[in-house]
């Protein structure tokens, strides 16, 4: 909310600056956003009468006219303005005069005629940021040669503070003047409401069908209205420092009246009433034109204003267009209503709307404005517009309005909440100033809670309120204590911290990217993923939550490539999203890309691009700090992101946990990337987990070891000949490695060599030849008869 | 007998020009060997008169020793003169990089989190954490924040249906910790958040921590002393001014922002804290009895204290990153600069 500071020191006026006093609502909980002079910085502009004005005798557009600046003698000026006339009080710079951006006015000769001065528009004087067309035009009683700035009283500010939901109170001169009072100790000056006297008893029936929703309604019927007259430039000019713009004289006095005291009002005319005001729900589907020009459908959960026709307005959010005033409005039904904030709430959303008054109602509005605000909106509208008023109709349900709030507040809980004794006088002090009608009773203090706080309710709410007045920063500060209690910690398992840790050793940069991705992109990288989709996203590249992180590294690999990066290594850490919203998995994954060389640029020669076994070598690596790498298998398998024969599936405890693999070259060439790229994302559980070591005694006997080597058929996975060996090389195999893969001469076509090294080591004796040469003879025979193998000689 | 002051000369002269130790162990042969020439001297002896023999001898066995000695030091002096060639030989440039792989490195964001995980781990927090698409009842209703709360306008949220959104904040975490532990509860929730805003300043993720103390006798000052410290050690200023502001969150009260001195210009008022010299950083609040009701504890006998924080905001100020968006570029050019 906006609101300038003059104005406000009408109602209360502590001796602090705009900028103290921002500082002062900003440390109670009135966050102040800005604070912005009303008028931009210009000096020399007096009021001044037009006297004369001529045709300039060589240019159409432009006038020579005589203005009278209080001097004492007539000065020459050229106006280029359509609508200067004589008579009229206008802002007119003399010659010496600066105009905001340092715009000098000096003596000079338009088209030959010579001009002393310059008679000005709003947006010439930093007044109005819109062009306004043509010159300012002042009231009659402005006085000729008073210096415009002090008589317009542009030495203010606007003040713009950003209120937190529960300060509904605050959204309004009132409300912001109450708690300023409260600030300085100072009192409060209300202007007077007197009520109205009819001047005619003709009424509009009014009738409430849901007193739940709407309490109190009050209209007035204001007949012979003038809605072509002019707003008070006083009026207009502190709607504008409060950042509202002048309509027309009926909506800027609602408008006014709205931010003076809060109430938000709404004048239908009464041309376009018919029968009856009825306050009810809207029937589903009934439509209404908006005034801002949009037709809507109703829902039955929303009040509105209606005539014996069909709806006129949403209650408490916007009115209709067809009930609304204009230029040719002769009579005002003039609504005050108290609609519950919940009854409001959530409506205009509901709506895609957003209106001053529903920002109001949605936080409440103190039902005891209602009357006020509808008598204090008739008499200004007697003085702008003319008219004659007629008695009020109000329907009140006393039932329905917000009952009388009790709270009561413990000292020792204050205390205690507070690590602090306050004074009791302080406290009860405190909550006298805000408002409350405080009684003592034994243990503290009992409130009564103002209507205009919707916020209060409980114990912890007046505990805020002390605290809050009383200054957060002057209450104590202390380091909370706690029992020292040891808390379990797993040994076996590997924190996420250490894996990250390992990857950064590994080369690679860690990367963050968005949980939603562009779906054209999952499709293409995940044709089968199902996975939630917003339904509301910031943009279609941001619409479908990740089924994967292929997708988000690899939008951050083409980021790279298409700034000079060749070789890039990443890995993320995230969840990922699996299924339709009721079976939905959020599995937390680990998951990496590289591309480019195996290593960096440098001195050394190995210039070889990274390939599948630099990826798996560093997954492995990742394994290997859970002890227990025998649980984990790679199999070969498809995935639709990868390349077919470059793919394989993890497995850890038998149970599928990731993928490896090259990127599919047609996915790539879909994505139109240039170079191969290799990826892989293995669950978090998974690489987390792990062994506790378990120590196995050092044998003193000697090692044995035997070299094989075994032509295999191509299509054999290696890992089909490690199994077979290991099943069949006994218990004391300490160790079985794999030092070559040969293929090409000396090997036949289709086939590769397959070197291993097994060591064999006994914990209490020396094994001798023969029993290493019988499972040397079952190795070979087993992986002859199972996979084809056969022992090179 | 005359002959050996010609023989010692010249065999001095031979041990001098010697270039390899094979060449010295063929002198020691030809001199000093059992059939040396030197050798031969002292065979020659008995030719001598008796009363010339021992000082002969002498002579002779003199010229051996010195001889020996000289051929010692002429292979000393070779080997020396070896490993220096070797040495120099084998001379490389120092200066040259070393070889293999080179180290990445983690995220800015990550290197806060760690940063605030650790700092909170220390004084006895664990780290909890939740699912990122959350129910309407965890990440609104649970924290009071009914439907059509005005509240909610405060947080953009995205949808996916009419109950199911991704989270706004990290609190719904506290709430699922709450309903599943017994005070005492010291617990940090780092994590993703989701909102409806991208701008300069605002994107639609972010990362934020949460804490949540719970436990008898629990006060503001608690709060106040923990988030103190808390900026000190993050920051790494002692001096470092700390303002608690009132606020509103719907699920603590008192609740409050914080703002720091700014930590681009000490206060003086900068760009970065729009002139005030102060930066806000952190919403916190003793926990709003409500939120213990949903989460079934007794808000008579406990209390109890929350704050959150966005860790962008804060990699930006200790990091000096200007411009939000890039720690979700995933540029290598940014992220290297962090390692």
């Amino acid at each position: 909310m906006k609101f300038s500071e003059q104005w406000l020191r009408e109602w209360v006026s502590p001796q602090l600056g705009a900028q103290g006093l921002a500082d002062q609502i900003t440390m109670a909980g009135l966050e102040v956003d800005a604070v912005e002079p009303v008028a931009a910085a210009f000096e020399g502009v007096v009021v001044a009468e037009v006297v004369d004005k001529r045709q300039h005798p060589d240019a159409d557009k432009l006038n020579v006219c005589l203005v009278d600046d209080g001097s004492g003698e007539s000065v020459q000026v050229v106006c280029g303005a359509p609508n200067v006339a004589v008579g009229q009080k206008v802002p007119f710079a003399r010659v010496g005069a600066v105009l905001p951006e340092d715009f000098k006015i000096k003596k000079a000769k338009l088209r030959g005629v010579e001009s002393r001065g310059m008679i000005c528009s709003a947006s010439e004087l930093g007044l109005d940021e819109e062009a306004s067309e043509g010159i300012l035009v002042l009231p009659d009683d402005a006085p000729a040669g008073e210096a415009f700035r002090a008589w317009m009283g542009l030495d203010d500010h606007t003040i713009e503070v950003d209120l937190t939901p529960n300060r509904g109170d605050c959204l309004s001169l009132k409300g912001l003047a109450r708690e300023v009072g409260v600030l300085n100790r100072l009192a409060v000056t209300t202007p007077v409401i007197e009520p109205v006297a009819p001047a005619h008893d003709e009424t509009f029936p009014v009738r409430v069908e849901d007193a739940e929703r709407c309490p109190r309604y009050i209209g007035r019927l204001v007949k012979g209205v003038d809605v072509t007259a002019e707003t008070p430039l006083w009026m207009v000019e502190r709607l504008r420092r409060s950042g509202v713009r002048s309509i027309d004289p009926v909506v800027d006095i609602t408008n006014y009246v709205m931010l003076e005291l809060g109430q938000p009002l709404h004048a239908f005319d009464r041309e376009n009433l018919h029968g009856a005001v009825v306050v009810r729900l809207a029937r589903e589907g009934e439509r209404l034109v908006l005034l801002d020009g949009q037709e809507i459908t109703l829902n039955a959960s929303t009040l509105v204003i209606a005539d014996e026709r069909g709806p006129l307005a949403i209650a408490g959010v916007m009115g209709g267009e067809d009930s609304g005033v204009g230029p040719a409005t002769r009579d005002i039904f003039l609504e005050s209503a108290f609609f519950s904030p919940l009854a409001v709430a959530g409506q205009a959303r509901a709506y895609g709307l957003h209106t001053d008054a529903s920002h109001r109602f949605e936080r409440g509005v103190d039902p005891r404005l209602t009357r006020d605000a509808v008598e204090r909106a008739t008499a200004l509208l007697l003085e702008v517009t003319g008219g004659e008023p007629g008695p009020l109709v109000e329907v009140t349900s006393a039932a329905h309005l917000p009952g009388e709030r009790q709270v009561t507040l413990r000292a020792a809980r204050l205390e205690q909440a507070l690590c602090k004794a306050l004074p009791g006088d302080e406290v009860a002090d405190i909550l006298e100033r805000l408002g409350m009608a405080v009684s003592l009773v034994d243990d503290g203090w009992q409130v009564q809670v103002p209507s205009w706080r919707f916020d209060i309710a409980i114990e912890e709410d007046l505990i805020e309120e002390v605290a809050r007045i009383h200054g957060y920063n002057r209450l104590p500060v202390r380091r909370p204590a706690a029992r020292l209690a040891l808390r379990p910690d797993h040994e076996a398992r590997t924190p996420l911290s250490r894996l990250r840790r390992q990857m950064v050793a590994r080369g690679y940069q860690e990367a963050v990217t968005y949980s939603f991705v562009a779906p054209e992109l999952q499709k293409a990288l995940l044709p089968d993923a199902v996975s939630p989709r917003l339904a509301n996203p910031i943009s279609s590249d941001l619409s479908v939550m990740r089924a994967s992180l292929f997708p988000g590294l690899v939008r951050a690999l083409e980021y790279n490539l298409n700034r000079q990066q060749t070789r890039v290594r990443l890995f993320e850490t995230g969840l990922v999203f699996r299924g339709a919203l009721d079976e939905l998995q959020q599995t937390p994954m680990l998951g990496a890309l590289a591309c480019g060389s195996r290593l960096p640029e440098g001195w050394a020669g190995a210039r070889d691009k990274v390939d599948f076994f630099d990826l798996k070598g560093d997954l492995e690596s990742l394994i290997a700090m859970g002890g227990e790498p025998e649980a984990w298998r790679f199999e070969p398998g498809d995935h639709t992101a990868l390349h077919p024969g470059q793919s394989a599936r993890i497995l850890y405890r038998g149970e599928q946990v990731g993928w490896i693999g090259a990127l599919h070259p047609g996915v790539r060439a879909e994505l139109g990337l240039k170079v191969e790229a290799f990826l892989f994302e293995v669950r978090q559980d998974a690489l987390t987990r792990g062994r506790l070591p378990a120590f196995d005694p050092l044998s003193r006997f000697p090692e044995v070891r035997r070299d094989l080597a075994f032509l295999l058929d191509e299509r054999q996975p290696v890992q089909a000949l490690l199994d077979c060996v290991r099943h069949q090389a006994g218990q004391w195999l300490q160790e079985l490695s794999l030092f070559d893969v040969y293929r090409g001469k000396g090997v036949a076509e289709g086939y590769k060599s397959v070197a291993l090294g097994l060591t064999w080591q006994h914990p209490s004796r020396t094994l001798n030849d023969e029993e290493i040469n019988q499972l040397v003879d079952a190795i070979v025979a087993e992986s002859h008869q199972n996979l084809g193998a056969e022992l090179r000689g | 007998m005359d002959h050996l002051p010609t023989l010692v000369t010249e065999a001095r002269q031979a041990i001098q020009a010697a270039e390899s130790i094979a060449a010295l162990d063929e002198l020691r042969v030809r001199y000093l060997g059992k059939k040396g020439e030197i050798t031969a001297q002292l065979k020659g002896l008995g030719k001598l008169p008796a009363e010339e023999r021992p000082a002969a001898g002498e002579r002779i066995n003199q010229a051996k020793q010195a001889l020996a000695q000289e051929l010692d030091e002429r292979r000393q002096a070779l080997s020396r003169a070896a490993l220096e060639a070797q040495l120099s030989a084998e001379r490389i440039d120092v200066t040259l990089p070393g070889r293999g792989q080179a180290s990445g490195g983690l995220h800015p964001v990550t290197l806060t989190l760690e940063r605030i995980e650790g700092l909170f781990h220390r004084i006895g927090y664990d780290v909890a954490v939740g699912p990122e698409i959350e129910d309407d009842y965890h990440n609104f209703e649970a924290l009071n924040i009914p439907a059509h709360h005005p509240a909610r306008g405060m947080a953009d949220t995205f949808y996916f249906d009419a109950t199911r959104l991704l989270r706004t904040h990290t609190s719904p975490v506290q709430v699922r910790t709450m309903k599943e532990q017994t005070p005492p509860i010291r617990i940090v929730c780092p994590g993703r958040v989701y909102r409806s805003d991208s701008d300069l300043t605002h994107t639609p993720m972010f990362h934020q921590v949460e804490g949540l103390l719970v436990d008898e006798d629990v006060s503001f000052a608690d709060l106040k002393g923990t988030i103190e410290d808390f900026l000190h050690a993050f920051f790494e200023r002692d001096d470092l001014s700390v303002r608690f502001r009132p606020s509103y969150f719907p699920f603590t009260e008192p609740s409050a922002e914080v703002d720091i001195q700014c930590v681009m210009c000490s206060g003086k008022g900068c760009r970065v804290c729009s002139h005030s010299g102060w930066l806000e950083v952190m919403g916190c609040g003793m926990v709003h009895p409500e939120v213990f009701r949903h989460s079934g504890i007794d808000a008579e006998r406990y209390k109890g204290f929350a704050f959150g924080m966005g860790a962008e905001r804060l990699a930006m100020l200790r990091y000096g990153v200007n411009d939000l968006r890039m720690f979700f570029d995933n540029d290598l050019r940014f992220l290297r600069q962090f390692a």
